[in-house]
């Protein structure tokens, strides 16, 4: 053993705490919930296995509904981010279209859910914005609207929510891979051949970017599946989707509930599995459809209308999240704002001074809870990337996919599970059962965001510094992390974002003792003081704002007399 | 540290041998006495960057190596890489983006060499040799490929490496600046006395190298 080998002894654990970190709340969360499923209560008194929860579960009041909700807009949500990012990609690469599409929705990628979603809300509510802009010239109504929307029966609300929401994701995750499998050449070889834009690249570049993007669209469907917040804003009320029934369960004040609820919660592993099956059987479908297609060798060169409706729909889907997004923006600064003017009376900044007591303690603890976690995620990453840099080892394709298998297990399952387990234990509540908790998806996110960058460092850089009599201590402090300071940074602010939106979390592990930003804006999203909502909305979007400020600023003052190391350069 | 006797100064390399999935690509012995050039010549897959980086102490695990590397006399085998004062320049400069050229400078100059003024005069000394006085501050980005090719060189000297390793460090170079960078390099592993080895598969290189020519084929020796 040389002494380099030595020294990674320290590190060594590192890819098994990850591990741990990750899939350790999530098979201890499962566990939790499948005893007390069959009946196995022991703090309750229950201490019989039994199938009564799931009888229990199953005579609910329209629960049928509740599955098909949650089945659907898992489904028809991400089924339509897909299709808007092949509408974008398929019709309108190498133009100024994706281009200006791609650098405003860059940063929107950042902005919780919940924000998102009171966006939403904020502009199609029956008082909200976009009536206010069309009433009374164009409508004629002087009152609101009777509708029910968001919160319409279907779903529907809660579905496009999701799709303006998950398309920014999918999107940016295939850019990422098209470079990978060559796209550009790819789909000019099909036009060469006489194929129209459309087709060349759905035949050429599709069926592999696919291969590359399939984990995060496993990701999407599940948590869309899954969701509590943005199905308690944009949702169903009566009856929920099944993971918002299953909140209701658990939170209940009949504590007998938990048995209940933790039935509910292996439902709800099953509808999303179940989802996932459909998905992958209609995967199945359409390659065989794809392949027919490209057999009978038409050449669909006349796309045009098809080009300008994925155009249209994805500028749509950005114009919507923005418009929602400076809706909430200025419902936090409005003065006085009477339906159905289209814009407030007065601006000010009353609210956020009146209020600037209650936000203090959200927003630390959301700062305390997002630092600590990606903190710890950063070191964990980076210890396995380090372990892995001095063993010189390529890591597996299998060691890549358990990265995803936080966020495709649907969090309301787990959670829970992980809440009983905590309570059972007397940790319930605590500061570190939220960081802990938050790990789970902030690890993931930051693993992703830096392992290529990581991996892509010239390992020569390091063998130069070896032999000029560097050993690995100095080559990780003064080579290796200073030049991948940008990535660090950004991954961070990638962790820092996601601590920030999570809300099952934070009210499962934190139990109403840690109330941050978003719990806060979830919760008051039920009641109707829109300039309360309008505020920690702001501050939801503010703070991973920062983050990425941060993360762009930083490395630009640092290293603005080191032309090499600009974004660009790397 | 064990002071080498005369007898054996220089790089020796015995029975070096490095296999790829089972399959021999380097099998060598070889001496390299202090300011002698030795070119090892081969195309691409033959395995001669292979070799330099068992030497190095990075050849990444999936090659199997063995045999002896003896440094002045001293078994530097399995010490790792930072121990064994081998100095290596690849094609690229690879001059570290983050740093300037002095910090690049100061990165390679060893550690022996004490006190921020004493270490700052070395490395205006260095900048002074290789014609670029007052580079000190400069990004590394802005410099030229010649002046690149030599801060690299000067980082590696500075480290007092007691060998060099050449890894193709012309290939890079434009015609007219390639002879005259390879001119300096030769020059100084020379003046210095350093055991040098070059791998290279351009003919000019071995040729200007003047000093004994190994050659690889495909599969080995």
């Amino acid at each position: 053993m040389t002494n380099t080998e030595k020294g990674s002894l320290l590190f060594r654990p590192a890819p098994l705490l990850a591990l741990l970190l990750m899939l350790g709340p999530i098979l201890a969360g499962l566990l939790g919930v499948l005893l007390p499923a069959f009946g196995w209560m022991p703090v309750l008194g229950q201490e019989r296995l039994t199938l009564a929860p799931f009888s229990d579960l199953f005579v609910t009041p329209g629960l049928l509904r509740s599955l098909a909700l949650s089945l659907a807009s898992g489904l028809i949500a991400t089924c339509l981010a897909v299709l808007l990012t092949i509408g974008l990609l398929a019709g309108w690469s190498d133009t100024r279209l994706l281009r200006s599409m791609q650098q405003l929705i860059s940063p929107l990628l950042s902005i919780p859910h919940a924000a998102t979603a009171l966006g939403f809300a904020f502009l199609f509510a029956p008082s909200g914005w976009l009536v206010r802009m069309i009433s009374p010239d164009l409508t004629g109504w002087s009152r609101p609207p009777d509708w029910l929307f968001p919160h319409d029966p279907f779903g529907l609300a809660m579905i496009i929510g999701l799709t303006i929401k998950e398309m920014p994701f999918l999107l940016l995750v295939s850019l990422a891979a098209l470079p990978q499998i060559e796209a550009g050449k790819m789909a000019t070889a099909a036009r060469t051949l006489g194929y129209g834009k459309v087709a060349s690249w759905l035949y050429a570049v599709w069926p592999r970017l696919y291969r590359q993007i399939r984990l995060p669209v496993f990701a999407t469907i599940a948590y869309a599946s899954s969701v509590v917040d943005v199905a308690l804003i944009l949702g169903p009320t009566n009856p929920p989707t099944l993971a918002v029934q299953l909140v209701r369960w658990m939170s209940d004040p009949d504590l007998s509930m938990r048995l209940l609820a933790s039935a509910g919660a292996l439902l709800q592993l099953v509808v999303t599995l179940a989802a996932l099956a459909l998905w992958w059987l209609a995967e199945r479908i359409l390659s065989h459809l794809i392949a027919h297609a490209i057999g009978t060798g038409r050449r669909f060169q006349k796309d045009g209308v098809i080009r300008w409706l994925g155009a249209l729909f994805n500028i749509a889907a950005v114009v919507i999240m923005l418009s929602g997004l400076a809706g909430l923006a200025l419902w936090s600064i409005a003065g006085l704002w009477c339906f159905p003017d289209a814009m407030p009376v007065t601006l000010t900044l009353q609210n956020w001074m009146r209020h600037a007591s209650m936000l203090s303690e959200p927003l630390l603890n959301a700062l305390l809870i997002g630092l600590l976690s990606t903190l710890i995620g950063l070191l964990v990453t980076i210890a396995c990337l380090e372990t892995e840099c001095r063993a010189h080892r390529t890591p597996a394709s299998r060691s890549l996919s358990i990265l995803y298998w936080p966020l495709i297990v649907p969090q309301v399952a787990f959670l829970f599970g992980l809440q009983l387990i905590a309570i059972s234990l007397d940790v319930a509540y605590s500061l570190w059962s939220v960081v802990l908790s938050h790990l789970v998806f902030v690890l993931p996110y930051i693993f992703l965001s830096l392992g290529a960058p990581w991996r892509a460092l010239d390992p020569r850089f390091a063998g130069i510094a070896a032999s000029l009599g560097h050993g690995p201590w100095s080559i990780l402090f003064r080579i290796r992390l200073p030049m991948l300071l940008r990535p660090i940074l950004t991954a961070a602010a990638i962790g820092f974002a996601v601590s920030i939106g999570q809300y099952l979390a934070t009210i499962l592990m934190g139990g109403g003792r840690w109330e941050t930003i978003t719990t806060e804006a979830v919760s008051l999203s039920a009641g109707g003081n829109r300039r309360l909502i309008g505020l920690y909305a702001m501050l939801q979007m503010l703070l991973p704002f920062l983050g990425f400020l941060l993360a762009v600023g930083v490395p630009h003052i640092l290293f603005r007399n080191r032309r090499d190391m600009a974004p660009t350069n790397r | 540290m064990p002071e080498a006797d005369t007898s054996k100064a220089g790089l020796q390399l015995e029975e070096i041998n490095i296999k790829l999935a089972g399959h021999a690509l380097i099998d060598l012995s070889l001496s390299v006495s202090p300011g002698e050039i030795v070119t090892i010549m081969g195309p691409s897959g033959s395995g001669k960057s292979s070799l330099l980086a068992y030497l190095c102490g990075f050849l990444a695990p999936d090659f199997r190596a063995g045999g002896r590397i003896l440094l002045n006399g001293k078994d530097i085998t399995s010490l790792p890489p930072e121990q064994r004062h081998l100095g290596i320049l690849f094609q690229d400069p690879l001059l570290f983006p983050h740093l300037s050229v002095a910090g690049n400078l100061a990165f390679g100059l060893s550690a022996d060499c004490k006190g921020r003024q004493k270490r700052a005069q070395t490395i205006a000394g260095a900048l002074a040799d290789i014609n670029m006085d007052g580079f000190e501050a400069r990004d590394p980005a802005t410099l030229s490929g010649g002046q690149k090719a030599r801060v690299a060189l000067a980082r590696v000297l500075l480290s007092e490496p007691k060998a060099l390793l050449l890894d193709e460090p012309f290939s890079k170079l434009d015609a007219d600046l390639r002879a005259q960078i390879r001119s300096h390099v030769f020059g100084r592993a020379r003046q210095k006395g350093l055991p040098t080895l070059l791998v290279t598969h351009d003919e000019m290189d071995a040729e200007a190298a003047g000093g004994r020519i190994i050659r690889l084929d495909p599969c080995g020796l």
